[in-house]
């Protein structure tokens, strides 16, 4: 996908057992720097499990996650990953700017950010309700926001348009590719295969394994097909078939 | 240690128990109801109530914080909050003294009302020092916090957490020798309540109640009560994983 010095994210031969259950099989690959990589599966196929390994909150059985050349989850790549969980983690009882007051504190960003990421946010006419009182894509943006205090140089993104019907989702899109226009590398999950088309790269999974690592259109061209649930499937098809 | 990180999270804790006003007048008022309670429960028995009045005051907030902090821990590790926190670069150290901080606060100012309502309104009247029972009524409490921090990992739920208040603080209640003398207890109770840590924070309210001086024992009983702060903050560190299945 890309030479190693372009590198931002290299995971190798890893594995992870939840509850007794193995639920990544050895997965091998890479993530380039300042690109938009887009892992998509069904439901329950591993990815929150891969992307808590990316991001060091994951305990794994084996294998080695890298992130911008240090092991993940390493105290000094934590301040430059940022991770937003699909369920939104933030105070409910907070209002926003108290959310990120308090994120940008813990982190010793300077107090200026709470202001610019609530711009970046779109929530600063919403700034001082409770998040509790939110909507469930206003929470989104919030904990998207806390991720952002810190101006990482790795973005991971677990679901972040879970929720949203298809015009709402081209908002968080737009800010996604503006990110990674600026150089931050945005590995992003979701299981809509809609959402494929958006990304830079490809990671296809399936039961804990990858199935493919390409761009949208190297997808459509193997499988001649230009919807990407049918390219998905086709996919599957002829890896069941060469089983 | 950072005391930006630190300061941050006792401002943030603080936040959040403001927005929750009900169980702000809860946690300020219901022991000082308690103790005006207790004292016409023991209507013109004064002696008895000057007798029980200090441990009640310096214990109360020992149970309060331990039930507050285990709930609100356990919602920071259950709502994600936590696992962000992980993920960011922060000690966890900084995290528990900040709660630490924040429920002294609250304990310093419960103590108060506590003890001004028990001594201004009450006629309450102690053998020692009223600032020595309302000091160590606030070392309970950050005593009763950081239990509450620790035993908050062994609780997946809000029932369950609730439930370690009467597993974990009633036998301890019972045997400290507020009811009964621990001598006058089965020998074996009286071993176990050795290793208890509420038996050292009620012995040094009883001194400071009747005596008025903490002496010897009672200064042991400080060491014991500072003691076991440290170590179930230390063991509740243990319980904050960066890395979980």
């Amino acid at each position: 996908m890309a030479d190693t010095a372009h590198v931002t994210v290299q995971v190798q031969s890893l594995q992870v057992l939840r509850g007794g259950r193995r639920v990544l099989h050895g997965l091998d690959f890479s993530v380039a720097r300042g690109r938009i990589t887009g892992l998509l599966g069904p439901s329950g196929c591993g990815k929150t499990t891969l992307m808590r390994a990316i991001v060091g909150v994951q305990i794994v059985e084996s294998g080695d996650v890298r992130v911008l050349g240090e092991p993940a989850g390493s105290a000094a790549v934590r301040a430059r990953v940022g991770y937003v969980m699909q369920a939104p983690a933030v105070y409910l009882d907070l209002s926003a700017h108290e959310n990120l007051r308090y994120f940008t504190r813990v982190l010793g960003a300077p107090d200026g950010r709470v202001d610019e990421i609530l711009d970046t946010i779109q929530l600063a006419a919403h700034a001082d309700r409770p998040v509790r009182n939110l909507s469930g894509g206003q929470r989104a943006r919030v904990s998207l926001g806390t991720a952002l205090l810190g101006d990482p140089d790795v973005l991971v993104l677990d679901e972040p348009t879970v929720g949203l019907d298809p015009v709402l989702r081209e908002d968080p899109w737009r800010s996604f590719r503006a990110l990674a226009d600026r150089g931050t590398t945005l590995f992003v999950s979701s299981h809509v295969m809609d959402e494929a088309g958006r990304c830079d790269d490809l990671l296809l999974m399936r039961d804990g394994r990858l199935l493919a690592g390409l761009t949208p259109a190297e997808l459509r061209e193997r499988t001649g097909e230009e919807d990407m649930e049918q390219a998905f499937l086709r996919l599957i098809e002829r890896e069941e078939a060469t089983v | 240690m950072s005391v930006r990180a630190t300061a941050a999270t006792a401002l943030r804790v603080l936040t959040q128990l403001r927005r929750d006003p009900r169980t702000v007048v809860l946690l300020l008022l219901v022991p000082a109801l308690l103790v005006t309670l207790l004292r016409y429960v023991f209507h013109g028995q004064q002696e008895t109530f000057d007798h029980l009045g200090g441990p009640l005051i310096g214990l109360f907030p020992f149970i309060t914080m331990f039930l507050v902090t285990s709930i609100t821990m356990l919602r920071e590790r259950t709502g994600g909050t936590l696992e962000r926190l992980m993920s960011m670069p922060v000690g966890k150290l900084d995290l528990l003294a900040g709660y630490g901080v924040a429920f002294a606060v609250v304990a310093a100012a419960q103590a108060l009302i506590t003890a001004g309502v028990a001594f201004l309104s009450l006629d309450f009247d102690v053998g020692g020092s009223v600032a020595a029972v309302v000091a160590l009524a606030i070392g309970n409490a950050v005593l009763g916090m950081s239990l509450g921090l620790f035993i908050s990992a062994f609780a997946s739920t809000e029932f369950q957490a609730v439930q370690f208040l009467p597993a974990f603080v009633f036998p301890q209640l019972l045997l400290c020798g507020l009811f009964v003398d621990r001598a006058q207890m089965a020998g074996a109770l009286e071993a176990v309540s050795d290793a208890l840590p509420l038996t050292y924070a009620f012995d040094a309210l009883d001194r400071v109640s009747t005596g008025g001086d903490l002496g010897g024992r009672g200064w042991l009983d400080v060491f014991v009560i500072v003691g076991v702060t440290l170590l179930a903050l230390g063991l509740g560190a243990l319980t904050l994983r960066r890395r979980t299945a």
